[in-house]
C-alpha cells in the first residue's frame, strides 16, 4: 500500500513543482499579485507531497517490503533498523529522491522566511526553484523510480553495501546534499535577479544568509565524509583527491568565494556580475558533483551508485539548467550597471584577491579531476594525475590565500594603506615566525613547520581585527569585555571561521609528522613503537548482527601505565563475500592512536599501527568554520529577516503583560 | 568592436565554456554506451611498439632494473605501475599474487612514492614482483604514457608492448584477456 501512496505523492510533487515553476514566474512577468501570492503555498505543498513520498519509501524499508525493488536491493531482514532507514538513501534512486526533498525544503524555506523580500523577487526565486525541482522530480519519476515493484518478491533483500553500514556515513549524504542543494537558493536569486535585470546592495544582503547556510552545511558534509574515510576505510589518511571528494570540494571553493563577494555587493554595491556568475557556477558545480558520482564517468571507490544509462537524461537536465542560466547571464548581465572602480589596496581589494585565489584553486582541482577523461577523448593521449599533482599545484596557491586571509579583515573599506594594516598584524607575524622556527628546529620537518606557522598566522590573525575593536590591554579588561559582547555576531563569526581554517591547517601539518608501521604479531607478543608499547593479548571471533568478526585485543601502555585497550577487527559479511576492516582509534585531541587489523597467517596477525599527530584538529577546524558561519548567520537573521516580525509581535506581548 | 559588444562577448564566454564541456561529456557518454569508450582500455601509443628504454633505482631490499632486464628472461612479462596512495592497487593485489603463483614474471614500478610508504604497502598487500623499482619523478611513467595507477603492460619476449590495462586487474580480466594472450605469446 505505502509504495503506491509514495509513488502517487511523487507524481503529485511533479505536478505541483510544474505549477510552482509556471504560475509565479508568469505572475511576476505580468505583475499579477494573485499568481505571485500562489508561490509560497505551492512551494510548501511540493514539500508536503515529497515528504510523504520519502516517508513512504523509508516505511517500506522499515517493514521489509521486498516487493519494492529498491528495498530488495539495498536492505535485508537481519540489518539493524538504523541501516534499513539509511539504506534508503545509500543507493541511486533513494539518494535522488532525498536530493529532491532537500530542494523542496529550500523552496519552502524561501516561502517561510522570505516574507521581507519584494513579492516579485520572491515569486521569481520560488519559481526558479520550482523549475529545477520539476526537472529532477521528472527524472526521479520516469527513469529512476524508487517505487518500482518486483514480482514475486524475494524472501530477503540483498543487504546494503557493508562499507555503508556505519553511523558516520549514514549522516554524511543528508548533510552533504543539504550543502549541495542549499546553493540552489543563491542560484535562484541570481537567475531571478537576471530576469528582473536588477542587482543591488539589497540583493546582496538577501542572498548572503542563504549562501552562508548552504556553506555551513557543505563544510560539515565534507568534514563528515573525510572523517568517514579516515576511520572507515582504515587507510590512515583523511583526503585522497578522489574524484568524488573533489566534486564536493569544488562547490565549497566557489561557494566560499561567493560568500565573500556577496559582502562586497552588500557593502560597496560592486562586483555584481561576478557574484551572480559565482552563484550560478557554484550550483552548477554542485549539480555536476551529483552527476559525476551518478554516471560512473569517473571511476572511484565511491562507484557503487553508478549507472551510465541514466547519464543521458541527467546530462540533458544539466544542459538545460546550467546552459539556460548561463545563456540568461550572457544576455542580461551586460545590461547590469557596471560596478564602480575601487582601489586595489582596500577591504574589497582583498576580497577580490580572495576570490581570484579561491577560483584558481577550484580551476586547478577541476582540471586535475576532469583532465584524464578529457585528454583521452580529445587527444587519445594519457597522463597521470594523483595526489602529487594536487599537492604541487594547490599548495603554492594556498600560501598567498592564507596571507590574505589575515590581512584582508584589518584593511578598511574603499581606500587603505597596506602599511598600517600590516603593522597591526606584526605580532601575529612575529608569533607565526617564532612557531615556524621553533617547529623546524624541534621537528626537522619543513612542511610541518610551515604548516604550523601558517596555522598560527591564521588563528592569531583572525582575532587581530577583534582585538583592535575591543582595544585589548589598552583599556581596562572589564571595558574590553563590554566592547567584546557588543560586537556584532558577524564579526565574531568571521574571526572564528578564519581561525577554524587555521585549526584545520594545524591538523594537516600535524599529520605530516605522523608515524605508522606494519607489524606481524602473535598473541602474547609486544612491540615498542612511537613512544608506546603495544601488546597483542589475544585474537578471538565475535558474531555480529549480519557478519562475523575476528577481533584482535591490543593493550597499549606508556611507561607501564595503560593508555588504551584496542579491539580492531575484520568483519566478514558472508552474504556479500566482503571483508571490512573495522579500525580502533583512541584520541586525546593531541594525537590519535589508530589501529587496523590485517590478515591472519600461521597464528600471526598483521597489524597496522599509526600515531597520528593532531589528526582530530582537521575535522575540529571544519566544525569551527561551520560554527563561525552559523554565528554570522544568527547575526544576519537578527538584522535582516526577523526585525519586521519582532516588531509585529511586540505590542501583543506587551498588552498581555499589562492585562 | 565597441565596449558594449566586447562586454557582451565576455559575458557569453561562460556559456561557451560550459557548452564545450557539456559536448565533451556527451561524446564520452555516447561512446560509453556504444561500448567504444571504456576508461580501462584506453588506446595506448605504445601497443605494438618497443617498450621505452629506462633504468630505475630499486626499492630496498630489491635492486633496480632497466628495460633490458625485463626482456632478458626470454618470455613475456608484466610491468605494473602502482603506488601506496592508490586504493585500486590494494584491490588488485590478490590478483597479482595469483599471477605470481602461476609463474608470471611481474616487474613493479612504484610511482611517485616514498620508500617507507612503498615498503608498508608491499608488507601489507604482499610483494608479487620479480623486482620493485622506484619512479620517484614519474619520468618513466610519462614515457609509458601512464594515465593513472595502477596500470599494467604486457610485454612479449622481444620487448614489444602487447597490451595496456589502465586500472586495477581483476580475476575476470586475467582469465579472459591476460592469460590467453600470455599463452599465445609464450
Amino acid at each position: 500500500m505505502s509504495p503506491e501512496l509514495g509513488h502517487f505523492a511523487l507524481a503529485l510533487a511533479v505536478a505541483i513543482a510544474a505549477a510552482q515553476a509556471v504560475l509565479p514566474l508568469a505572475g511576476a512577468h505580468h505583475r499579477d499579485a494573485r499568481l505571485m501570492a500562489a508561490a509560497p503555498a505551492l512551494a510548501i505543498g511540493q514539500l508536503l507531497a515529497l515528504a510523504t513520498s520519502f516517508g513512504c519509501l523509508v516505511w517500506s524499508a522499515v517493514i521489509d517490503d521486498f516487493s519494492v525493488f529498491d528495498v530488495a536491493e539495498n536492505s535485508s531482514t537481519n540489518e539493524p533498523l538504523i541501516y534499513k532507514i539509511t539504506g534508503t538513501w545509500g543507493n541511486h534512486e533513494g539518494s535522488i529522491l532525498l536530493w529532491c526533498l532537500i530542494l523542496a525544503c529550500c523552496g519552502a524555506a524561501v516561502a517561510a522566511f522570505g516574507r521581507n523580500l519584494p513579492s516579485a523577487l520572491r515569486a521569481r526565486v520560488i519559481g526558479v526553484l520550482g523549475l529545477v525541482s520539476a526537472g529532477f522530480l521528472l527524472y526521479a519519476l520516469t527513469v529512476s523510480n524508487p517505487f518500482l515493484r518486483v514480482w514475486p518478491p524475494p524472501l530477503d533483500g540483498r543487504n546494503i553495501n557493508p562499507l555503508l553500514q556505519d553511523p558516520g556515513l549514514a549522516m554524511h549524504p543528508p548533510v552533504l546534499y543539504a550543502g549541495y542543494v542549499g546553493f540552489a537558493i543563491p542560484f535562484a536569486f541570481a537567475v531571478a535577479a537576471l530576469i528582473e535585470g536588477r542587482v543591488d546592495a539589497a540583493w546582496g544582503r538577501w542572498v548572503r544568509p542563504w549562501a552562508l547556510g548552504a556553506w555551513c552545511l557543505l563544510t560539515s558534509g565534507i568534514a563528515l565524509g573525510s572523517w568517514w574515510a579516515y576511520y572507515e576505510l582504515g587507510w590512515g589518511g583523511f583526503w585522497f583527491w578522489d574524484p568524488v571528494e573533489n566534486a564536493s570540494l569544488l562547490p565549497w571553493l566557489t561557494g566560499t568565494a561567493l560568500l565573500h563577494s556577496a559582502i562586497v555587493v552588500e557593502k560597496r554595491d560592486a562586483l555584481k556580475t561576478w557574484t551572480v556568475l559565482l552563484a550560478i557556477g557554484t550550483f552548477s558545480l554542485s549539480l555536476c558533483g551529483t552527476f559525476m558520482v551518478r554516471s560512473g564517468l569517473l571511476n572511484s571507490v565511491h562507484a557503487f551508485a553508478s549507472d551510465p544509462t541514466r547519464g543521458v537524461f541527467i546530462l540533458v537536465l544539466l544542459a538545460l539548467v546550467i546552459g539556460g542560466s548561463l545563456l540568461l547571464f550572457g544576455l542580461r548581465a551586460p545590461q547590469l550597471a557596471p560596478s564602480g572602480v575601487f582601489a586595489p589596496i582596500s577591504r574589497e581589494g582583498a576580497l577580490v584577491l580572495n576570490n581570484v585565489l579561491l577560483c584558481s584553486v577550484a580551476a586547478v582541482v577541476f582540471t586535475g579531476t576532469l583532465y584524464p577523461p578529457f585528454a583521452a577523448l580529445v587527444f587519445g593521449a594519457t597522463l597521470s594525475v594523483g595526489p602529487p599533482y594536487f599537492h604541487l599545484t594547490v599548495v603554492p596557491l594556498l600560501v598567498p590565500l592564507f596571507l590574505a586571509m589575515s590581512v584582508g579583515p584589518v584593511l578598511p573599506w574603499k581606500r587603505a594603506d597596506l602599511l598600517p594594516g600590516v603593522l597591526r598584524l606584526w605580532w601575529a607575524a612575529a608569533l607565526a615566525a617564532l612557531v615556524g622556527i621553533a617547529a623546524e628546529a624541534g621537528l626537522r620537518n619543513a612542511f610541518a613547520a610551515a604548516g604550523f606557522a601558517a596555522a598560527t598566522w591564521l588563528i592569531v590573525g583572525a582575532f587581530a581585527e577583534l582585538t583592535e575593536r575591543v582595544r585589548l590591554f589598552r583599556i581596562p579588561l572589564a571595558a574590553t569585555w563590554g566592547r567584546a559582547t557588543a560586537q556584532p555576531l558577524a564579526v565574531w563569526g568571521a574571526a572564528i571561521a578564519h581561525a577554524g581554517m587555521g585549526v584545520t591547517v594545524a591538523g594537516i601539518a600535524g599529520m605530516a609528522l605522523s608515524a605508522s608501521t606494519i607489524v606481524s604479531m602473535h598473541p602474547g607478543q609486544a612491540i615498542s613503537f612511537g613512544g608506546y608499547d603495544w601488546a597483542l593479548t589475544g585474537i578471538h571471533s565475535q558474531p555480529g548482527s549480519n557478519y562475523t568478526a575476528r577481533v584482535a585485543d591490543l593493550l597499549v601502555t606508556r611507561n607501564g601505565k595503560q593508555v588504551a585497550l584496542f579491539h580492531p577487527s575484520r568483519r566478514n559479511f558472508a552474504r556479500e563475500q566482503q571483508t571490512i576492516s573495522d579500525t580502533a582509534i583512541q584520541t586525546n585531541l593531541v594525537r590519535d592512536l589508530y589501529t587496523v587489523m590485517g590478515d591472519e597467517r600461521d597464528g600471526q596477525v598483521v597489524l597496522r599501527l599509526h600515531v597520528n599527530i593532531l589528526a582530530p584538529w582537521i575535522w575540529l577546524g571544519a566544525l569551527i568554520m561551520a560554527i563561525g558561519g552559523a554565528l554570522s548567520l544568527a547575526d544576519r537573521r537578527l538584522r535582516v529577516g526577523a526585525p519586521a516580525r519582532r516588531r509585529a509581535l511586540l505590542p501583543v506581548r506587551v498588552s498581555s503583560w499589562t492585562r | 568592436m565597441d565596449a558594449l559588444t566586447r562586454r557582451r562577448m565576455l559575458m557569453l564566454a561562460p556559456l561557451g565554456l560550459a557548452a564545450a564541456a557539456g559536448g565533451g561529456f556527451w561524446g564520452l557518454l555516447m561512446r560509453m554506451q556504444q561500448g567504444t569508450y571504456d576508461p580501462h582500455t584506453l588506446p595506448s601509443m605504445l601497443v605494438g611498439k618497443k617498450l621505452p628504454s629506462f633504468s630505475l633505482p630499486g626499492q630496498p631490499p630489491s635492486s633496480g632494473f632497466s628495460s633490458t632486464d625485463i626482456t632478458a628472461g626470454g618470455r613475456p612479462a608484466l610491468v605494473n605501475f602502482f603506488a601506496s596512495w592508490c586504493i585500486p592497487c590494494i584491490q588488485e593485489a590478490p590478483t597479482l599474487a595469483q599471477l605470481r603463483e602461476q609463474q608470471v614474471p611481474i616487474w613493479g614500478i612504484a610511482y611517485k612514492d616514498t620508500i617507507p610508504a612503498t615498503a608498508g604497502f608491499l608488507q601489507q598487500n604482499g610483494d608479487p614482483y620479480v623486482r620493485v623499482a622506484r619512479d620517484q619523478g614519474g619520468q618513466v611513467a610519462i614515457d609509458f604514457g601512464v594515465y593513472g595507477v595502477p596500470e599494467t603492460y604486457l610485454v612479449d619476449k622481444d620487448g614489444v608492448v602487447r597490451l595496456r590495462w589502465a586500472g586495477g586487474l581483476s580475476d575476470d580480466i586475467v582469465r579472459d584477456t591476460l592469460l590467453p594472450m600470455l599463452k599465445s605469446l609464450a
